[in-house]
């Protein structure tokens, strides 16, 4: 193929069908996920995107085929050894009543401790680091409770951030949280990716900050890759169909020159009838 | 356009039409139960007898047995039960909790406390006095809950309600636990009745709390149709010109006189507002207006049956049916949990 | 960053450790105040000895009257004594059930831990009212044990889930309590009103024996708890949070709740079910250090103590010569507590 540009992969499904009460949800998958870039999974409301994620980060026990972490079969490997690689983020976690900002980062540090081990120099310089790029360093000391949805987000990235892993898998970061904060946050991710070269993979419903932000896109259907590759290679009108089951015109993003998806719509379509 | 209309239109007749089946159905249940629950007890009666009792009664022991001692005892269980049922139905769709009944209002411990500190300073032990005690009980515990419920930011959400019914539940419990530990007097007398129990309960008794369940009751069906409604959440409720804060305490007066009239005749009787809702639900769907009147049989044809059952298995003596209920309850609600959870 | 904690980290030794900063300050004043009630309590009663004699008899020092030491060392001191340790574990099995199932309600009561234990040990007092009393803490013990297994293998659906647990529990306690009414019911009238008296949970005329025979319980699991306290914060965080971070979610849940079980089955087994302090004394701790278990664990442990102990001192102050079971006033504190937190409510 030519995407050459993506062709190392720490992370890879083969054959992997995922399942939840025995439905199967995600079947046969063979999908790599390339090094160092920033991966956007997008698809239909219940098309096994989430499922997919849980998959990748061992939350979920395949039914059959297999996830590997660089080169090893992810289920043969320890759970701690997984969360040093490989961070999750869910969609929209709780944190207890009362738990500050600091105390939830620090628990980032959970898969380098151990009974004796538990709060070392360098498990508080990553804490240190993790607060510092997310800037919430400042309210390291206030219980999440207090905090706007942004901020609270950002905590939650700052506590993957310490587990100092190389790829970061998130589940709808970006959820309940307005614009502003949609892409304040996705800069922030943006530069984690530039600074420290993580691989990201994250779950996004808006197509356009898909495609502004994904170095590589994969269009989920029905539990199926539909298409894989850039944006600009898989963010075509005929995916927009088949995938989301909308019409839509595909136009260069004046900003970023990224594709941009317009849905179309009954009240475009009656508007141009009537004229 | 205008034949999917049409279908739709056609497939709620259908569903109307089951549903009333059903509820028809239900009835013959309930029925047979009332007739089983005549027949049987310590002394069993033909079907004959019991015909005979209310065409030709002719003052011979068993025609006595029937009309004095098991046909109140059996209507009260079916009062009692239909009134839990409902009470509790008003108290899931009202507070959103799937948790919620009667006594989580507080109502059975307040009951439970006025009868017994009514025992330790009256010394009363007649079962129509404690009746009244208990209405009392009930009605200022539940008043209580829900004051202090509306106290806690945001007013009376679901939340503050099961707390504050949690609180003054423990706090009247341990209070009665304190008399009963001083006076043993108190707990011989009482302890029978503490357990929740239809016998020995006469027609005028039935009488006397009637008119009140009768009330609930009609208000409660009144009200079918904007419990549904505010069983979706109170701001969508709201946003649909609803005034909740009428109905929450229309449905509020509605619990107490139905709780309330219940533990009075009857005693603290558990579960059967917690798990026929449930059941009702599952079968009917999310319309109050049927789920009412079906929670109402339900409840009816449950505490019937719990309490000819706690006749049946121990005899000559008996079972209070306020602890069959939970021992034929609490297994159901297990699997139930098992179960339902499972797919959600 | 050392502004909000506490930090050990000697040079020389492998080890490393933090927690709130304000755990040290909290726990020695807590820990004050006990110490203060213990010495009041050992002192009140009929025959009152005031604090300074206390402590000096305590001390093995000469006091001026030679029955200070039977009344102290032999009777009095077991009974504080085992106030507060079922205080400890009650507390630390409280906060353990509200972690691992993240919810601030669920206590071992109300998951129906002290269901089980009460229905065994109701059937032992009423059913064969010959046993002798130190048989009592077994069949509690199993009581609790038997109900904590069943709750965790009926909850099991593809692994467990924390709103099964309650739910689950919360059954198993309504079947265990209809059972035990049932004995109340129709029990003998004078074994009814002891097994009520235990019901409600009191330390009246415990001995020694009684102290040594929990001793060994609390410090194990207590230890236990400690050591697990790092998991109990993953675990606090969700289960796909934690999984993800690596920790074996299904193993840490077992051990935790196997460990509550034990305290709160062997605290239920020496005092009965005294109420609302595995409710109480974990929403207190926080309040105090915060949600991070490391110093949550511990100051809510001492709280407990402290709630017990002065919940005991007070059932025999409040109505004198009548004495009220400690249990009876934890819930009557327990209530009240319940409304300010509904008032103050941090939940919307």
């Amino acid at each position: 193929m030519n995407q050459n540009r993506f062709c190392d992969h720490r992370l890879e499904t083969k054959q992997l069908t995922l399942a939840y009460d025995g439905v199967p949800v995600v079947r046969n998958l063979n999908l790599g996920i390339p090094t160092g870039k920033i991966t956007v999974l997008v698809g239909a409301n219940g098309c096994g995107k989430s499922t997919l994620l849980r998959g990748l980060a061992r939350l979920l026990k395949p039914k059959g085929g297999m996830v590997y972490l660089d080169g090893k079969a992810i289920f043969q490997l320890s759970g701690k050894t997984v969360a040093k690689k490989l961070g999750m983020l869910p969609q929209s976690p709780i944190a207890p009543e009362g738990l500050t900002v600091r105390d939830l980062v620090a628990m980032g540090r959970y898969p380098y401790q151990s009974w004796l081990q538990q709060w070392s120099s360098e498990d508080e310089q990553k804490v240190k680091e993790a607060l510092d790029i997310t800037t919430m360093t400042e309210l390291a000391d206030r219980p999440l409770d207090n905090l706007s949805g942004g901020q609270r987000q950002k905590a939650w990235i700052a506590m993957v951030l310490a587990q100092d892993t190389d790829i970061l898998l998130l589940d709808e970061p970006t959820t309940f949280l307005d614009l502003a904060h949609q892409v304040d946050l996705l800069d922030l991710l943006y530069e984690l990716h530039q600074q420290q070269g993580k691989t990201i993979v994250m779950i996004l419903h808006d197509l356009n900050l898909a495609c502004r932000y994904g170095d590589y896109l994969v269009a989920i259907q029905q539990g199926k890759v539909y298409a894989t590759g850039t944006p600009e290679r898989v963010m075509t009108e005929e995916m927009v169909r088949e995938v989301f089951g909308l019409e839509c015109r595909i136009v260069a993003d004046p900003v970023a020159d990224t594709p941009m998806c317009i849905p179309m719509g009954c009240k475009v379509k009656s508007d141009i009838l009537r004229h | 356009m205008l034949t999917t209309e049409k279908n739709s239109y056609l497939r709620q007749q259908r569903k109307h039409l089951q549903l009333f089946t059903g509820l028809l159905l239900a009835g013959l249940i309930l029925w047979l139960s009332l007739l089983a629950s005549i027949a049987w007890g310590a002394a069993d009666i033909s079907f004959k007898d019991i015909y005979q009792a209310f065409t030709a009664f002719d003052g011979s022991s068993s025609h006595l047995i029937i009309r004095t001692v098991r046909l109140p005892r059996s209507l009260i269980a079916m009062l009692v039960g239909a009134a839990l049922a409902i009470a509790g139905a008003i108290m899931q769709g009202l507070t959103r909790n799937p948790l919620a009944s009667p006594s989580i209002l507080g109502v059975n411990a307040g009951a439970a406390l006025a009868v017994v500190v009514g025992t330790f300073i009256l010394g009363s032990n007649s079962l129509s006095v404690y009746a009244w005690f208990a209405f009392a009980g009930a009605a200022i515990s539940a008043i209580t809950v829900y004051l202090l419920g509306s106290i806690g930011r945001g007013g009376l959400t679901p939340f503050n309600l099961t707390i504050a019914g949690a609180a003054i539940t423990a706090f009247i419990s341990s209070i009665t636990s304190a008399i009963l530990i001083l006076s043993q007097r108190t707990l011989e007398e009482i302890r029978f009745w503490l357990a929740g129990s239809v016998a020995g309960r006469d027609m005028n008794l039935l009488w006397q709390v009637l008119p009140y369940i009768c009330i609930g009751l009609i208000l409660a069906l009144a009200l079918s149709k904007q419990i549904t409604i505010l069983s979706l959440g109170e701001d969508t409720a709201r946003s649909l010109g609803q005034s909740t804060a009428l109905i929450k305490i229309l449905a509020a007066i509605s619990i107490i006189l139905l709780a309330g009239a219940s533990v009075a005749i009857a005693g603290p009787i558990g579960f059967v507002g917690l798990i026929v809702p449930h059941i009702v639900r599952f079968l009917v769907g999310v319309d109050y207006r049927w789920i009412l009147p079906y929670c109402a049989i339900f409840g009816a044809i449950i505490v019937l049956n719990a309490d000819l059952l706690g006749r049946l298995v121990v005899r000559p003596t008996e079972l209070p049916v306020g602890l069959v209920m939970p021992l034929i309850g609490a297994p159901f609600f297990i699997y139930l949990i098992r179960w339902k959870l499972h797919n959600s | 960053m050392t502004k909000q904690w506490l930090i050990i980290r000697p040079k020389v030794l492998p080890i490393s450790f933090h927690c709130d900063r304000r755990v040290p300050r909290v726990l020695s004043i807590l820990t004050l105040i006990t110490i203060v009630a213990m010495v009041i309590s050992v002192g009140y009663g009929e025959y009152y000895i005031s604090p300074l004699d206390v402590i000096k008899t305590l001390l093995g020092l000469q006091t001026t009257n030679t029955d200070y030491y039977f009344v102290i060392n032999i009777l009095r001191l077991p009974r504080t004594l085992v106030a507060f340790l079922v205080g400890v574990g009650l507390a630390i099995a409280g906060t353990i059930t509200q972690g691992i199932t993240r919810n601030p309600l669920a206590a071992p009561d109300i998951i129906g831990v002290n269901a089980g234990a009460a229905l065994a040990a109701v059937t032992l007092i009423i059913l064969l009212p010959n046993t002798p009393v130190s048989l009592l803490p077994f069949a509690a013990f199993t009581g609790a044990l038997t109900v904590a297994l069943l709750i965790y293998f009926l909850a099991w659906r593809e692994g467990s889930s924390p709103v099964r647990l309650i739910l689950v529990g919360i059954g198993f306690s309504l079947i265990a309590n209809a059972l035990t009414n049932l004995m109340i019911t129709f029990g003998e009238i004078n074994t009814v009103s002891q097994a009520l008296v235990w019901l409600t949970g009191s330390v009246y005329g415990r001995s020694w024996s009684q102290v040594l025979a929990l001793i060994p319980w609390i410090v194990i699991f207590g230890a236990i708890a400690l050591i697990l306290a790092r998991e109990l914060n993953t675990l606090n965080l969700g289960d796909e949070v934690a999984r993800g971070l690596g920790s074996p979610v299904e193993w840490q849940r077992g051990l935790l709740l196997l460990t509550s079980v034990a305290l709160a089955g062997s605290s239920v087994a020496t005092a009965g079910t005294v109420g609302f302090v595995s409710l109480m004394a974990p929403h207190l701790g926080r309040q105090l250090v915060g949600a991070s278990h490391e110093g949550l664990l511990p100051v809510a442990a001492m709280m407990g103590g402290m709630l017990v102990v002065g919940a005991d001192l007070l059932g025999r102050v409040m109505f004198a010569p009548l004495e009220l079971p400690c249990g009876i006033i934890t819930a009557a504190i327990g209530a009240p507590y319940f409304v300010y937190l509904l008032i103050k409510n941090r939940q919307p």
